[in-house]
């Protein structure tokens, strides 16, 4: 039981980072209808801004860590974003029209270019951070095993779940919002009534750069390890949540990257690490078999 | 914003346009570069530090801004490219046939051309190899209209089937090769069964991850297929049981020996460059007759309008099974002759990288075109291979090749087979 509930801690922490990212998929993929495989290499880049300015702000003398944190999360949203923004501008805009693989491809390209442009500028060796945030609260504790909640999984949980709400609200209740929806019913329509098609994608990818960038944050402080490769295994599960939870809803992919997250906890804590990630594809097949759309896509209707 | 000042119609004053424009990308160009070109970590013992480093940043955001002003005043009123294609196909589909003959004649006398020396057939085999599993991937992607993003799991099967069978039944190349296609056409079956009812983009992240356990399977299984450190000295291929060996084994004949030549070690590989040049042209004479099959036509079909299909009595299940099974028979075939050409494998061969780019060549060589493979794939292999010396920005002139690529030509290099009639417009993405 005590196992359980670390598993669970520990599971939900890791979910909530795959979900930040689930994010950013799964809007892109609502507006315009493609795979951005670009998007773990932005998470990958906020996570390298973040170990950047950790450590620039330290040389700096700055070590109280709420006021770091804060400044470090701004900084790594902000530059992410541009990233978010130039990806889309330079390498996807140009083929909104162009048959449905081409953008695939380009993404790919982009994905690799982002990859070998970190690894050139930075290096091809691990980076660490000492970890900031230490200590933690003792939930439990029966015969020797304690059940532990850090004081990083509180801010991580927190500000997850608080940035999910304040996200949700945004896609319900603003103009942003409904320029968003509409996009993604209709691209032309919407158009024909006025909203800026352009500038609602630019801001989608704007939007979930800087998710992103949050999740690339709490890795890095999380793990204290990073390098040039973490976007390709991060952004496939996040990817595979987003599907899991059902593509192109937010809901889903909130659902998706927490079910991810458990799955590989539990797996890990009661069978084998080295197959998580197995387990991981094995049960989005089983999902996708009984639920073609994910768990909570709408089921496609097709007119003929 | 770029973009507002794109979309207006250029301004009477074009120079002083482009230099708003050069000036703002080389703004954005500075925002992107200040963090990790003006900074970067380097390794200090019991960490990272951080060194700045921000005359880059200028250099970068100069070079932004030369290359958009240039681009800004050279630019030509955006042309509809798509129509001059169109106009094209109709008299390339005649040219493509010679073109297809001549680039075959060169191939088949590559070995004995005076510059061909190892490292050309190196390279020309590899590229074949690729020819090879673009032409599979070609029917599941091309063809059939199944986005399939694990394609190197199927090459993975068939290199590890050969591998595995020679190293616990001792079986030759010749007896694998037909075992490594059916092994992985069955692997085919396999992964199509599950994603049936999947469209469009829930199967390629199926197949992604098909690929990606395929992959941990080999990985971890280690007693069976020996892990990370892979499978080493992999039986070479022989001429028909004559070996390419200078020392014969016990009471046989070495392929020098029988044909009365020096022995060189250049004899297998050209053996090598022949049988996949044999393996790639069967797996193309056979993708060219299965399209004029009633399964050829019903995956053409299906690629355009599935309900269509099903109405016209066309049984998507058969069609889409049958369309994985062969493709991923090709793949097998090829991962056998990697097997034996390369003497070791592991699963670092296999990566998702390697779909990647199989994937690139197809769409590069514009989906459904047999020539535009051989195309695409000669420049993806020859591309890295000239920019060996730049070594570690290879990766990097890759990717962007990549970018530049799709956005030169969304079409594809040659544009593939459109259905002859179809009503109204094709719909969006």
């Amino acid at each position: 039981m005590e196992y359980f509930l670390q598993q669970l801690i520990n599971g939900l922490t890791l979910g909530g980072i795959y979900a930040l990212i689930a994010i950013g998929y799964t809007m892109v993929y609502g507006i315009i209808g493609m795979i951005n495989f670009a998007h773990g290499e932005v998470y990958m880049i906020g996570a390298f801004i973040a170990v950047i300015a950790f450590t620039a702000l330290g040389l700096l003398g700055l070590t109280w860590v709420p006021l770091s944190l804060a400044i470090v999360l701004m900084l790594a949203i902000g530059f992410t974003a541009i990233y978010g923004w130039s990806i889309e501008r330079v390498a996807y805009r140009p083929l909104r029209s162009a048959p449905r693989l081409a953008p695939l491809i380009s993404a790919i390209g982009m994905s690799i270019l982002l990859q070998n442009y970190v690894q050139v500028l930075q290096g091809a060796k691990i980076k660490t951070l000492p970890p900031m945030i230490e200590g933690g609260l003792t939930l439990m504790q029966v015969e020797g095993f304690s059940v532990r909640l850090s004081y990083l999984q509180i801010i991580i949980l927190l500000l997850t779940v608080s940035l999910m709400a304040a996200f949700s609200v945004v896609i319900a209740r603003t103009p942003l919002g409904r320029a968003q929806r509409a996009c993604e019913q209709d691209r032309r329509m919407a158009s024909l009534l006025g909203v800026d098609v352009d500038r609602t994608i630019s801001l989608t990818f704007v939007m979930g750069a800087g998710l992103a960038a949050v999740a690339g944050v709490f890795v890095t402080l999380y793990y204290g390890v990073i390098d040039f490769f973490i976007g390709f295994l991060a952004g496939l599960k996040a990817f595979t949540a987003a599907v899991l939870g059902g593509i192109g809803s937010l809901a889903g992919a909130m659902l998706g990257g927490l079910l991810i997250g458990l799955i590989e906890a539990f797996w890990a804590g009661y069978f084998t690490v080295e197959y998580k990630d197995l387990a991981v594809f094995a049960i989005l097949v089983i999902v996708l078999i009984f639920r073609p759309t994910g768990l909570l896509g709408q089921p496609e209707v097709e007119k003929v | 914003m770029a973009s507002i000042a794109e979309a207006a119609p250029k301004p009477p004053n074009a120079l002083a346009g482009a230099l708003k424009e050069a000036a703002l990308a080389a703004g954005v160009a500075g925002a992107l570069a200040l963090p990790l070109i003006g900074f970067h970590l380097v390794d200090v013992t019991g960490g990272v530090s951080v060194e700045s480093r921000l005359s880059w940043v200028v250099y970068a955001m100069l070079a932004v801004f030369a290359g958009r002003f240039l681009l800004a005043i050279t630019r030509r009123p955006a042309a509809a490219s798509g129509h001059r294609d169109a106009r094209r196909s109709a008299s390339g589909k005649r040219n493509a046939r010679l073109v297809g003959l001549v680039i075959l004649a060169a191939v088949l006398v590559l070995p004995f051309l005076p510059f061909s020396n190892r490292y050309v057939l190196d390279t020309a085999i590899t590229v074949l190899i690729y020819v090879m599993l673009g032409w599979g991937l070609n029917v599941v992607v091309g063809l059939a209209g199944l986005l399939d993003l694990g394609y190197v799991a199927f090459y993975a099967v068939g290199a590890y089937s050969y591998a595995l069978l020679a190293l616990y039944l001792q079986f030759g190349f010749w007896e694998c090769l037909p075992l490594a296609g059916i092994l992985a056409a069955t692997f085919g079956v396999l992964l199509g069964f599950p994603v049936l009812r999947l469209r469009g983009d829930y199967l390629a992240i199926v197949t992604l991850g098909f690929g990606e356990m395929i992959r941990i399977v080999l990985l971890n299984w280690q007693d069976f297929t020996r892990g990370p450190n892979g499978i080493d000295s992999i039986p070479r291929p022989s001429f028909f049981g004559l070996p390419f060996r200078e020392e014969p084994p016990e009471g046989g004949t070495s392929f020098h020996q029988f044909f009365g030549l020096e022995y060189a070690p250049e004899h297998r590989i050209v053996f090598l460059f022949y049988l996949i040049l044999a393996l790639a042209l069967v797996t193309n004479w056979a993708t060219l007759r299965l399209r004029r099959l009633p399964i050829g036509r019903a995956w053409e079909a299906l690629r355009e309008d599935e309900i269509a299909c099903r109405s016209l009595g066309i049984n998507p299940t058969n069609t889409k099974l049958s369309a994985f099974a062969i493709g991923a028979m090709f793949g097998g075939f090829a991962g056998a002759f990697f097997a034996t050409r390369q003497g070791f494998i592991s699963p670092e061969s296999f990566t998702f990288m390697e779909s990647a780019v199989i994937l690139a060549i197809v769409v590069l060589g514009g989906m459904g075109s047999q020539l535009g493979v051989v195309v695409a794939a000669a420049f993806f292999i020859v591309l890295p291979e000239l920019a060996r010396e730049f070594a570690q920005f290879r990766m990097l002139l890759f990717g962007l090749a990549m970018v530049l690529i799709m956005l030169w030509r969304p079409q594809g290099l040659i544009s593939g087979r459109e259905p002859s009639i179809r009503l109204g417009r094709p719909a969006d993405g």
